[in-house]
């Protein structure tokens, strides 16, 4: 079946649904029980999906842990799971944030116990589906499912405005899939005529021959429900409203992960599906992520509220992300995954330090605070090497992706580099401005003077994810050497179609490369 | 020892580790072992190393040694390596051994202090960070410490965070380096996309083939790197944070003023001479920028009233000659003055650290206008400040005499005379407020509180020793670079083989050397005079001011008021900054960015894109009356228009 003799990928994306399972023969009185269970099911995902680091073979961009089962065959639907070393960190990063924040839900969520943990490890499928699927079909089922728990975790546990928040999530992020929907159904039926053949498996779409004014429509078509999600300038302010109202688990799942949907996206489909029409969009979306990167970090400086700050911060890291993917050689892709996976450590642990502070004072205002290093020395320890690792730092995790974005980005477009570097600076006005009325000067409110240093919980999540912040800072090659053959692998599919077009390349294709490339993953 | 010399960065990192994970949990005294003894352990595995490099043939004096490969994406691949040659060695000697004493000092200063394990902590992790600058092989290591640097300068300036302005001089100092960190990066990717590596050994050894001598692209990239190294070494138009930085604790002043950061611009340039050399553009950029920082550091100098200000402008102005040395080629003059300057910096700030500690208590413990006469009190402290105002006024045989008069020659003979009349004004200003200080400070009647003049002490031997080791260094440590009228320079013939190499390939530099060579001896006397003239001159005209007719600065100052004012408030370079940068970005960010853009019309727009449909849908709602009558004639109506259709087809 594939390298471990087991179907490893649903074995880790279903195990969140064997703990709802349990969660829903308990009493919704028994919260620790829950809690312990919903906190065990995740750890337990998280440690089936260690061997898929272990065992996946660097050398392949071939599809890893395949499993291919027919589902509803007159319309070509399977059940296709896979992994490239696109996906197979993105998968690792799932399970330790879903993991950790649960966590980190502990205390803060206190009412319909049962629910929020159901709702989180539902997610956890959903979000793990959405990685594995290499069925388009499928792939939309989980993109969609997804939205559901978390429009749920935001709408009932979260702040004030929660509602309106939990709308506009869910509004804006389904808009932008249907027309997705609306493209795949495009793909679809063009690969039956071009091929006679009825199917949603991804894999096939690379080898459709689409005409480069088709390629730009259906490019829109996707971009708009990567674009969204990602988000980029100007479609962002749903994730300032979404982060503000949800709650801490909630806000550290959608910057950690849900986020990264969309630049997963761009890279598993707009990439490879439509190159001709990714070439063309290059300047369009370079400039987005340009002015998305100062934009963001701008905006960012000037909010009043910790979390806003944070959630535009985002806006701005995934600036980066979006223009190194968009520079298409080896270190602009490679460097934004690894600031998908930095962003995901880093900022999910500034929303986990947001929530410790918020527990304990229950106000996001940075007015709100200041002088609390002085109440809590640890906090205050970790704080700064969480904001250091944010602004890239060089020796942090931060600092590799973002330095080899810029140098990607500056083989492809020197100019871009320097708008793109020179904000790179104000993330450090932003971050280390808030820290500063945040951790420094007196204290000047009385309730921040007995405010309580971590507790064993809180250090336990904070921990891993400085073990992280370091390690890909010294030493990122365990994690840089999985991507390389699919990245580059990517690049081949994506500037092969620049000097050839139509039949020309279908025949090159067939020529130089394993001629039935996908067949070898179609086994059951 | 050249195998381990990865231990000379290694052990200050554990040192700040131990200290940082366990420094509160471990007594007081072993903060300051752990602190100290890797330290003091770094210099020695330093001194061994450097020993073992001597040893070597001159011509082969390189050691590299790859630990680990750190990034590899693609074609960029970079290891994480340590290269030792005559510039890493004597710059880690610098480092290691000036930070050394200035971390035992530290033992005696901060005693006092909350946070001593933090304290060291930041100590040793800038001693970490500054020793991967000077040791990597590469540009990206160099950038580690680059930033790392800018970090612990950070932490350190920002020790005192319950106090507002400690914790902005901290911010401000790493928001400048970033901007000096920008070109750098800059730099450093025009680098790789030019050779296919950043790698010391490669760059520099293919420079002649890659690039054109004078072209555009070497140009861009030494500009860009300056620009670095202007932030990092407080040059205009970034120097701002440095004054302000004396919101840390003194000896901190002292680490980041003589033996770290600053003069890690400094080195970088001299690390790249061969790519500077190829651009004699950024070449003049370099020596004018440094040479009018001397003077307009100098002259800034020149009224401040605290003593770290005095000495954080002198330092900024002494910056400016390494530079101008650089900028006219003589970059071993330029490491030259890095090292005398680490010297007798660090004995000066350190000095003025046990000056403060001894005025512990007072209103102001560093304004000069509330001390004089400390003479008498503080022996030691006053000797070695002394000579090492000797020493930075350029006095025989003091050694900051022997490498600022080696820039000035090689400025004049450079051909550069207008600069050189700027360093010369810039040494007589150096040599009088350096001597007003040292008058104000030790001289003339006590102006001290008289609660405070009763406990006037001199500082303890572990803050002292330290001081006359420094002093003693500032006294001999030019002997090493003796003019060639004099002796044997061995700087030169240590620090040759890794400039000449360059230097003659790119001499652009050196054509007016050759019609003054016939006369280049009595030039060199007739410059060395001129420089002695114009220090003591500066010294007599400060003590005329200040001990002897102690009325005619006041009287000056109101005579000329506006320019007083304008040089006492440091020319407003700081406030015009903030008006033209700082404000208009927050304001536009948060009036217009924010509160309008961002959330009225690109919010906006989303928002009434929903209430469109909203409305939309409101109007198809009146539609459905759920009268019977109304449904059957809209079917009737749809009914006939389908008839209607067929029909008339």
């Amino acid at each position: 079946m594939n390298q471990l003799g087991l179907p490893i990928l649903s074995l880790i994306t279903y195990t969140p649904l064997v703990g709802i399972l349990l969660i829903l023969f308990i009493n919704k009185e028994n919260r620790s029980l829950i809690r312990g269970i919903a906190f065990f099911t995740a750890i337990i995902a998280f440690v089936i999906s260690l061997p898929l680091y272990f065992y996946f073979d660097s050398s392949t961009y071939e599809m890893q842990f395949v499993e291919f089962l027919p589902w509803i065959e007159e319309f070509g639907i399977g059940y296709h799971l896979g992994i490239d070393g696109i996906s197979l960190l993105l998968v690792l990063l799932t399970t330790f944030i879903t993991a950790l924040s649960i966590l980190a839900a502990w205390a803060a969520i206190e009412r319909h116990v049962k629910e929020f943990m159901v709702a989180m490890l539902f997610l956890e499928t959903g979000m793990l589906g959405v990685f594995c699927s290499l069925d388009f079909f499928l792939f939309y089922v989980f993109w969609e499912v997804m939205l559901i728990p978390m429009y749920l975790i935001i709408g009932i546990w979260g702040g004030a405005r929660r509602v309106y928040a939990a709308v506009k999530f869910f509004i804006y992020t389904m808009a932008g899939s249907v027309l997705m929907l609306i493209g795949i159904l495009v793909l679809y039926f063009i690969n039956h005529n071009q091929t006679g053949e009825y199917t949603f498996n991804i894999l096939k779409y690379h080898d459709i021959i689409l005409s480069p004014t088709l390629q730009f429509w259906l490019f829109l078509a996707f971009f708009f429900a990567f674009a969204i999600k990602v988000p980029m300038f100007p479609f962002h302010t749903w994730l300032p409203d979404a982060h503000v109202e949800a709650p801490t688990a909630g806000s550290v799942i959608l910057a950690g992960v849900l986020l990264k949907m969309g630049t997963y996206g761009f890279l598993r489909f707009s990439l490879p599906l439509f190159p001709h029409a990714t070439q063309e969009f290059i300047p369009l979306i370079s400039w987005l992520s340009i002015i998305g990167i100062i934009y963001g970090a701008l905006v960012s400086m000037v909010q009043d509220d910790i979390k806003k700050l944070v959630a535009y911060s985002s806006v701005s890291h995934l600036g980066f992300c979006m223009l190194g993917m968009f520079a298409l050689n080896m270190q602009g892709i490679e460097g934004s995954i690894l600031q998908m996976i930095n962003h995901g450590l880093s900022t999910g642990a500034l929303f986990l330090i947001v929530g410790i502070i918020y527990e304990r004072r229950h106000t996001r205002l940075i007015a709100d605070y200041g002088g609390i290093s002085k109440v809590m020395p640890v906090f205050a320890a970790i704080f700064m090497i969480v904001t250091l690792s944010s602004i890239g730092l060089p020796g942090l995790n931060g600092f590799i992706g973002e330095f080899l974005i810029l140098v990607g980005t500056f083989k492809s477009n020197p100019w871009y580099a320097v708008f793109a570097t020179g904000g790179v600076i104000f993330a450090a006005v932003y971050m280390l401005w808030m820290f500063q009325r945040v951790m420094f000067g007196e204290i000047t409110k009385e309730e921040n003077k007995h405010l309580k240093d971590l507790n064993g919980r809180e250090l336990a999540y904070m921990l891993p994810i400085l073990i992280f912040i370091f390690w890909i800072g010294v030493y990122p090659k365990p994690f840089l050497d999985k991507m390389h053959a699919s990245v580059e692998h990517l690049i081949e599919q994506v500037k092969y179609h620049k000097s050839i077009t139509g039949e020309e390349r279908r025949e090159a294709r067939l020529l130089n490369f394993r001629a039935p490339e996908h067949q070898s993953t179609r086994h059951q | 020892m050249l195998n381990y010399i990865y231990l000379i960065p290694l052990l200050p990192l554990i040192g700040a580790i131990v200290n940082g994970l366990f420094g509160y949990r471990i007594r007081k005294g072993w903060v300051g072992f752990w602190a100290c003894g890797s330290t003091g352990l770094s210099f020695a595995a330093a001194v061994l190393a450097f020993l073992d490099l001597l040893s070597l043939a001159p011509e082969h004096r390189i050691f590299e040694q790859v630990l680990f490969t750190w990034i590899s994406s693609g074609d960029f691949i970079v290891e994480a390596g340590l290269q030792v040659d005559p510039l890493s060695g004597i710059m880690m000697l610098i480092v290691t051994g000036v930070g050394f004493l200035i971390h035992v000092y530290s033992i005696g200063y901060m005693g006092h202090e909350y946070g001593y394990p933090r304290y060291f902590s930041y100590l040793n992790l800038f001693m970490f960070s500054m020793l991967v600058l000077v040791l990597g092989n590469n540009f990206l290591l160099m950038f580690i410490g680059w930033e790392g640097v800018g970090l612990c300068s950070y932490l350190l300036i920002g020790y005192y965070y319950e106090k507002q302005s400690a914790s902005d001089a901290g911010k401000k100092a790493f928001v400048m380096n970033r901007i000096g960190d920008f070109g750098f990066a800059l730099g450093v990717m025009l680098i790789f996309v030019t050779f296919g590596s950043i790698d010391y050994t490669t760059v520099f050894s293919e420079a002649h083939e890659k690039l054109a001598a004078g072209g555009v692209i070497v140009t861009t990239i030494t500009l860009l790197l300056f620009l670095g190294a202007t932030g990092k070494s407080a040059q205009i138009p970034l120097y701002t944070w440095l004054p302000d930085a004396m919101e840390g604790p003194t000896p901190v002043s002292a680490l980041i003023h003589a033996a770290t950061m600053v003069t890690a611009g400094v080195y970088m340039v001299a690390r790249c001479s061969a790519l500077f050399l190829m651009a004699p553009v950024a070449m003049n950029v370099v020596a004018i920028i440094g040479a009018v920082t001397a003077i307009f550091a100098a002259s800034i100098g020149l009224f401040q009233n605290d003593i770290k200000r005095v000495l954080a402008y002198s330092t900024v102005s002494q910056l400016g000659y390494m530079f101008l040395a650089c900028g006219v080629g003589a970059f071993t003059a330029a490491i030259f003055h890095v090292m005398t300057h680490a010297f007798f910096k660090a004995c000066l700030f350190l000095g003025s650290g046990s000056v403060i500690h001894a005025l512990h208590g007072a209103k102001d413990p560093q304004d000069m206008r509330y001390m004089g006469g400390l003479k008498n009190h503080m022996p030691r402290t006053y000797w070695t400040f002394a000579i090492s105002t000797l020493a930075i006024a350029g006095i025989f045989p003091f050694a900051g005499f022997f490498s600022k008069d080696e820039i000035l020659y090689e400025t004049f003979i450079g051909g550069h005379k207008v600069l050189w009349g700027i360093a010369a004004v810039a040494a007589f200003l150096t040599a009088f407020y350096m001597f007003r200080l040292v008058f104000m400070t030790f001289h003339g009647k006590s102006r001290v509180d008289h609660e405070i003049e009763h406990h006037l002490h001199e500082s303890p031997n572990v803050m002292t020793m330290p001081l006359v080791i420094l002093a003693f260094l500032a006294t001999i440590g030019g002997f090493v670079g003796l003019p060639a009228v004099m002796g044997t320079n061995i700087m030169h013939e240590f620090l040759g083989p890794v400039f000449t190499s360059h230097e003659h390939a790119g001499a652009v530099h050196h054509t007016a050397e050759l019609d003054l060579s016939r006369n280049a001896f009595i030039w060199e006397w007739i410059l060395m005079g001129i420089s002695l003239a114009i220090a003591i001159s500066g010294i007599f005209l400060a003590r005329n001011l200040y001990i002897i007719s102690t009325d005619i600065p006041e009287r000056l100052a109101s005579r000329y008021q506006s320019v007083h004012r304008l040089i006492f408030n440091k020319y407003y370079i700081d406030e015009l900054y903030d008006a033209v940068f700082v404000n208009p970005i927050k304001n536009i960010s948060a009036s217009f960015l924010w509160k309008i853009f961002d959330v009225k019309i690109i919010d906006g727009i989303v928002n009434d894109t929903a209430d469109f449909f909203m409305e939309f849908g409101q109007l198809l709602r009146r539609y459905q009356t759920g009268l019977v009558r109304n449904y059957a004639f809209s079917m009737l109506f749809g009914g006939l228009v389908i008839i209607g259709y067929y029909l008339l087809k």
